[in-house]
Order: structure tokens, then C-alpha cells, then sequence
């Protein structure tokens, strides 16, 4: 998203981009969405203005294409590609995005043992099919969904919080509500964090209008009852209480992480992560699009959790940089 | 339920095994629980694999009970576990393997401070020598010893009697493994199948023809929990944890429990006596309780052991109906006779020092 956005800006400013895809087709995880938040359109929408700006004679596409090395000569940048061919460009954005937490490191919860434990990916994979059901085909009652999976968790060792879970959670929420009904929607959260324009009120219209329920409480395990029900524990930390119940389906918010591709183009191009394993800006106030390296810019998820209003602005901020950086001579 | 995903995290979660050459430590209160089980384990290694155990008269308790019970602070378990391994280190031995998983626990605990905290390690390896003038090589090898019976479980099932099998219907027993809580919740790495999905047990169960039950509260505590049951005031509630487990496996219809703990074979043997003298309720099949077994009763079951030399006349739920239907051969008559009923090689490091 951010590569489409920052090479479709570029071209309109005049310059030559090539955009390497390691997929097939671009918009990466903004492909598996069915509606964003917080207004709910369908993301196809979003897919449909990131095809338009990128469509330009300037701009040369290599879908299943990988960066496998990075050299700096002088003032320009040599790039080989998996299939051998080489790239020269004065100036490169990263934008290798983020990839979804693998749930299947929260063992506890049981995500690929236990049928009916799914990701908040696999249910936009149903909204998008129009079809929740569970493992046998049958409809879910009572579904509850994990906030933080694998976000803010010492255990698997990120600290960070993904920040867009929370509000996925809750649009989430209201769309099974939509889809089912009559079904339970509960919440495990263990902060509400919806910091982002209109978020604080579709949580309340959450509460208000779908009757979706929030218990502020970190799961501590999930299993399998003889019914193939899901039993989970949980504390209920405003009540104090310890928590046992019974879900037909369970949705892990599935966090943030740096994306593998990120990891590569960070070893192959000598680029400095921080921490939380994302790409290091060189000032985290004034230069979140700079890297370690001159001429190398970061532009969205790569470098930290974003939506994707923030996406598309880092990725102009980037080409804001990139057109500074040519114009002074690199 | 799907088994290739509890494949994957089973291969995340292996550990190195000593081949051989084990120093062993038996457990405080294993021998008055189960007294045959440890016998059994030596037999098991030396009779039918063949191996090289080791037992030293002058091991002690590793202070362990009373650490978790919280009277014995931990440089001072530290020290004794330092004596332990010294003793380990003057016989000549690097593969260390307890008996009790509440020592397996201690010792991984101590052994991984020491490994982050070396100045811990130094200073007890100082009050060690001040005390008793004994040095210590840290094991080269830790290892429970339901890791080592799991690590040469398919050695048995090819010299096995018999299978965890129902005789008359062919079917595999359907069989509960319950791991005790310092076996790997702790340091998950350190166990076989990791913390939440265990598979140090289960692994035998599969290789000697049974069926592995995993039921809601299988992660749960077995009721001794060490301050649930050592204070007195809280027994009912080390019950309580036990019922917990009953009421959630007895859908699933278990024929037996497999247990790798002193104390959880213990509890969740008598709390089943004590659940039904109280609610009058039994959680087997046919009004009958749930036996349960140490993983050495069962393998040396499987191996052909008569089950009263095994000790099993010491658990107070009823283990024949069980040993019927897997068509084990025994004298019911000879159940409390305790003259020696077959011959097996002495177990006499402990008499020969």
C-alpha cells in the first residue's frame, strides 16, 4: 500500500519508479480485508485509488520480484532482483509492510490445534466469502474475540502495541453482528486503545447499537469441550473475577510484526532496526522516513504499526524526502 | 481438534536426552506414595535397556518441597542442589536425572539463574566448600526421568506383554497424561512438548497402543499444589482442584491416568476415594473410579511386570478392572502377600556403598 501510494506520488512529481512486488498482484494486506475501519467502506474501495495513482507510464511494475542485494556506488543504488536482473535508482523506498503475528505462537490459545480458533484475517476471509460458520458448517452463537494476540507481550517478545487490534476488534464485533443477529459477541481486552478519529464512538456504537460485550481481561488458555465447544479462562479484572465460559468460535487479534521481506532488506541493505525489530528511523520526530543509509527512505508499515490513513501519509512524507534528497544533489 | 497442528509445536519442543550413563535421584516422597514405581525405573533401565544408573547413598532431599512450600529460601536450595551435583561429580557422572519433577524444576530453575547470575553460582559454589569442602561440575545432561522412559519408549513397546489396549473390543485404551506443573510450565523449553501441549507422556501412550484424551481442564493443577495441601486449612480446596479435573475428563471417558508427579498420582488417586465418601460420586466407566498410574507402573505393565510387584496394591482406586481389560495376567490372591513373588536383579547400589 505504501509502495503503490509513494511510487504513484513520485510519478505524478515526474520520476521514474520501478516498484518491486514480491507478490503477485499489489495492496498486500489490504487484498484479505473486506470493510476498514472506522467508516466500514469496503476496502476494495481503497484498493481501487491505489491502482488508479499507480497507474503511469513512469512507473515500471515487477510483481513476484525480491531485492536479494543492495549496493550504494557513489551517489546511486544498484539492486539485484531474484530473477538476476539489476536495478540502478538514485534514490529507494522501503515499504515492505508488516506481517500479521503468527497465532500459532500463542500456544495457549490453541490457533491450529482447536477447530474453531481463527484469526481476525480468517474472518475478514468470511465476511468477504458471506459466510461465518464454524469448523462443521454450522453457525456460531457465541463468539469471542482476543484483543493483543501477540501485541504488548513479554512472552513472545513484543513489547509494542499494534494499535490497529483494538479497533479491528470492534469493527469486527459489529460486523458479525451485522452477519448474526442473534448471536453473543464478547470482547477480552486488556485496554481500550482507540486513538484514531471516530474510533471512541464506533466502540461506543458497539456497546450501544449491537449490544457487543467488553470484558477487560487477558485470556489465559482456551480448549476443546466433548460438544467441540471452546472452554477459555479469563479474568474479569473489573469484577475481580476469575472467569470460565463456553464460545462456539474464537477470533485472535492477531498484532503486527515486521515483515520477513523487512528482515531481508534490513541484512541485505545494512539498515538499522530498532527494538520492536521494525526499521529504525534516523529521528523519530523529524525524520521517521530517513534511514541509516543516504538515500533510503522508509515509507509506512515497515517502520511500526499504522492504519491506513497514516500509511498513505507516511508514504507521501517519503516522497516529500526523496524529492529534497534529488534536488539537493543527493 | 487437529493433531498436525499439536505436531508442529511437539517439533518446536524437543530436548537432548543423555544416551546413557545416569546419575539418579530419587524423590522425598515417591517411596512412601508409590513405592514401586522407582524400583521399577531401575529395572526398566538396566534389566531391559541395558543401561549404566547410578544411585548415591548420600543423596538427600533437594530441598525442593520445602522451597515451593516456602521455608527453605533459595541460596540455601541452591546449595544443597550444589551438594548434589557434587556428589554426581565424585562418582563420576554428568547425566543427571531426578526422579521427582518438582526437583527436575529446582534444578532447571538453578541451573538457569546460575547461567544468568554466574556471580549466584560462585558464591554458592563458595559456601558449598566452606561447608563441606566438595566441588561440582554443573550435569552435562539434565534430564526427568519420564524424559529418559520417553526417549527409549519405542525400545519398549518392542519388548512390551502387552498394549494399552481394551481385549475385548480391540480398541485403544483412552488414557489422560497428567504433567506435573514443575515439569514444564516453567521453562518450557526444558520439557518434551513444551508447556501446553506436553508430550512427554503422550508420546508413550501413543507408542504402547493407547489413546490420548485432551480434555478442558487438562492444564489444570492436580490438588496438591504444594500450599493447598501442606496447609492444612486449604485441603479442601487441593480437592476442589481435583474434582475440577474428574468433572471435566469424565465426558471423554478415560480408562486410565498417567501422571509423571509424586504428588499428582497421590491426590488424584486418594481425592477420588475421598470425592466419593464425600458426594458419593465415581468418574470411571461402570460405577468404578479412574485408575491412575506413574508412567513406571505402566511401562513395566506393558512389559509384563506383575502389578503387585509394581506396588499397584498401594493405590487406593481399584486398578484391576483395568488390568482385566487390558488382559493382563496376575494372582488376585497375591495381592497383599509380601513375600517376593519373581526374581529380579538386585537394586542394590544403596546396600553395596
Amino acid at each position: 500500500m505504501a509502495g503503490l501510494e509513494a511510487a504513484g506520488q513520485l510519478s505524478k512529481n515526474g520520476i521514474y519508479v520501478s516498484l518491486i512486488e514480491k507478490e503477485t498482484i499489489t495492496g498486500g494486506h489490504l487484498n484479505n480485508w473486506f470493510r476498514l475501519f472506522p467508516d466500514r467502506r469496503k476496502s476494495s474501495e481503497v484498493k481501487d485509488y491505489l491502482d488508479r495513482i499507480s497507474l503511469s507510464q513512469k512507473i515500471k511494475m515487477l510483481t513476484n520480484t525480491t531485492v536479494e542485494k543492495l549496493n550504494k556506488k557513489r551517489t546511486s543504488f544498484s539492486l539485484t532482483t531474484n530473477a538476476g536482473n539489476e536495478l540502478t535508482a538514485d534514490a529507494v523506498i522501503v515499504a515492505t509492510g508488516f506481517d500479521l503475528f503468527k497465532s500459532e505462537r500463542k500456544e495457549e490459545y490453541g490457533y491450529g490445534i482447536y477447530d474453531n480458533v481463527i484469526t481476525s484475517a480468517d474472518l475478514e476471509n468470511m465476511f468477504r466469502k458471506g459466510n461465518i460458520t464454524l469448523n462443521d458448517g454450522s453457525v456460531p452463537e457465541t463468539i469471542g474475540i482476543i484483543h493483543c494476540v501477540g501485541s504488548r507481550d513479554e512472552k513472545v517478545g513484543n513489547f509494542y502495541c499494534s494499535k490497529l487490534c483494538c479497533v479491528t476488534a470492534v469493527k469486527q464485533a459489529i460486523e458479525i453482528r451485522e452477519f448474526l443477529p442473534e448471536s453473543k459477541v464478547i470482547c477480552f481486552y486488556m485496554d481500550m486503545r482507540m486513538g484514531g478519529a471516530f474510533y471512541e464512538e464506533l466502540y461506543r456504537e458497539a456497546q450501544e447499537k449491537w449490544g457487543v460485550s467488553f470484558i477487560r481481561g487477558k485470556v489465559s488458555e482456551a480448549s476443546e469441550t466433548i460438544e467441540n465447544k471452546l472452554m477459555i479462562k479469563v479474568e474479569d479484572t473489573l469484577a475481580g473475577r476469575p472467569l470460565k465460559m463456553k464460545l462456539d468460535l474464537l477470533v485472535l487479534m492477531a498484532g503486527m510484526e515486521m515483515s520477513e521481506g523487512g528482515k531481508k532488506m534490513a541484512g541485505i541493505g545494512g539498515l538499522n532496526t530498532g527494538e520492536n525489530r521494525f526499521f529504525a528511523a534516523s529521528d523519530n520526530h523529524t525524520g521517521s522516513n530517513k534511514s541509516n543509509i543516504d538515500g533510503v527512505f522508509y515509507a509506512g508499515t515497515c517502520t511500526a504499526p499504522m492504519n491506513i490513513t497514516e500509511t498513505i501519509s507516511h508514504a507521501r512524507a517519503a516522497v516529500v524526502e526523496v524529492i529534497d534528497y534529488l534536488a539537493d544533489g543527493k | 481438534m487437529k493433531l498436525e497442528g499439536k505436531k508442529v509445536i511437539w517439533s518446536d519442543y524437543q530436548k537432548e536426552i543423555a544416551e546413557d550413563k545416569f546419575f539418579y535421584v530419587r524423590s522425598c516422597i515417591r517411596q512412601n506414595f508409590f513405592p514401586g514405581s522407582e524400583v521399577a525405573f531401575l529395572r526398566i533401565m538396566r534389566d531391559v535397556l541395558h543401561k549404566d544408573v547410578y544411585e548415591h547413598p548420600c543423596h538427600t532431599t533437594c530441598s525442593g518441597i520445602g522451597y515451593h512450600g516456602d521455608v527453605v529460601p533459595v541460596e540455601t536450595a541452591m546449595t544443597v542442589v550444589a551438594r548434589q551435583f557434587a556428589l554426581m561429580t565424585e562418582a563420576g557422572y554428568s547425566n543427571y536425572v531426578p526422579s521427582c519433577i518438582t526437583s527436575f524444576g529446582l534444578y532447571t530453575e538453578i541451573l538457569d539463574t546460575w547461567h544468568h547470575f554466574p556471580e549466584i553460582e560462585e558464591k554458592v559454589r563458595k559456601q558449598l566448600r566452606k561447608a563441606t569442602g566438595r566441588e561440582f561440575e554443573k550435569p552435562e545432561n539434565l534430564a526427568h526421568a519420564s524424559d529418559v522412559i520417553y526417549k527409549f519408549r519405542k525400545e519398549i513397546a518392542a519388548k512390551a506383554k502387552y498394549k494399552l489396549i481394551n481385549k475385548e473390543t480391540g480398541e485403544p485404551l483412552r488414557v489422560v497424561d497428567h504433567i506435573g506443573c514443575h515439569y514444564s510450565k516453567m521453562f518450557p523449553s526444558k520439557g518434551v512438548g513444551g508447556a501446553e501441549y506436553p508430550y512427554v507422556l503422550s508420546g508413550m501412550i501413543e507408542e504402547w497402543g493407547g489413546e490420548v484424551i485432551d480434555y478442558p481442564e487438562r492444564r489444570h493443577c492436580c490438588g496438591f499444589g504444594f500450599r493447598q495441601y501442606l496447609v492444612q486449612a486449604n485441603r479442601g480446596f487441593s480437592v476442589a482442584c481435583s474434582r475440577e479435573k474428574f468433572e471435566s475428563m469424565k465426558p471423554f471417558k478415560p480408562d486410565m491416568i498417567i501422571t509423571n508427579c509424586p504428588g499428582c498420582p497421590m491426590f488424584l488417586d486418594r481425592w477420588q476415594y475421598v470425592i466419593n465418601e464425600m458426594e458419593g460420586k465415581r468418574y470411571g466407566q461402570n460405577g468404578e473410579g479412574i485408575p491412575v498410574f506413574t508412567y513406571e507402573e505402566v511401562a513395566g505393565l506393558v512389559l509384563g511386570y506383575d502389578p503387585w510387584d509394581l506396588g499397584l496394591q498401594m493405590h487406593q482406586t481399584d486398578c484391576e478392572p483395568l488390568l482385566k481389560k487390558i488382559g493382563i495376567e496376575y494372582s488376585p490372591e497375591d495381592k497383599f502377600n509380601l513375600e517376593p513373588i519373581h526374581e529380579y536383579s538386585e537394586v542394590n547400589n544403596l546396600i553395596s556403598l
